[in-house]
């Protein structure tokens, strides 16, 4: 009895082991993740994930876009309301989209289309899964996903 | 240029590219990813009609 409880305590399950393992920082566990903020699936373009790069780009992208053309708020910096903060920390998840979108001044925003909110939510949305996308890229980089 | 979609074809385009970033990012193998993808996908498009319901039910 008193030798399997030792075994087990030997032979951690692979969760476990692989949370103890310290990730290594390499130049692209860095740049992977900045690169594919900035350009939407650029994260893993870079790693040669060329079919999920493309994919990536074009969905994150495309609800950019999707987002500006239904009229939606591109939110600038602020420190009002407690929505409009989160409004911008989700569209500045876009990264580069965002830039572009703020230099052009565009996403006014138009309160008189009820689908000008749904716009919105896309930008917002494409933002934060940017974000997932460029920490996926970073996964990748430090090999804890082929 | 103004694209007017209605309340469910921009559910489902939303549904559409939110489950293929999901599918990509929370799985590791390609079937898995399409399997994942493709679930995500049936579970907003099912969520957005459930949701519209239980919104009819309340006004009614």
């Amino acid at each position: 009895m008193a030798k399997e409880k030792t075994n087990v305590a030997e032979s951690p399950t692979p969760k476990s082991a692989a949370k103890a393992e310290p990730q290594p920082i390499t130049a692209m566990s860095v740049i992977a993740p900045a690169v594919g903020w900035l350009i939407p699936g650029a994260g893993h373009l870079i790693q040669k994930r060329w079919g999920r790069g493309l994919l990536l780009m074009l969905s994150v992208v495309a609800m950019f876009v999707l987002g500006i053309l239904m009229q939606g708020k591109v939110y600038a910096f602020n420190t009002g309301d407690i929505l409009d903060i989160l409004g911008f920390v989700g569209d500045l998840g876009a990264g580069g989209l965002y830039i572009v979108a703020r230099a052009f001044d565009i996403g006014r925003g138009a309160i008189d289309l009820a689908t000008a909110d749904y716009g919105s939510k896309y930008i917002i949305v494409s933002g934060l899964l940017n974000i997932i996308s460029a920490v996926d890229a970073h996964d990748i980089a430090i090999g804890k996903k082929k | 240029m103004t694209l007017q979609l209605s309340h469910f074809s921009a559910a489902l385009i939303f549904a559409l590219f939110a489950s293929i970033v999901f599918g990509i990012t929370q799985r590791n193998e390609q079937r898995e990813m399409i399997k994942y993808g493709a679930k995500c996908f049936v579970f907003f498009a099912l969520g957005t009609i459930a949701a519209g319901w239980v919104m009819w039910l309340l006004r009614h």
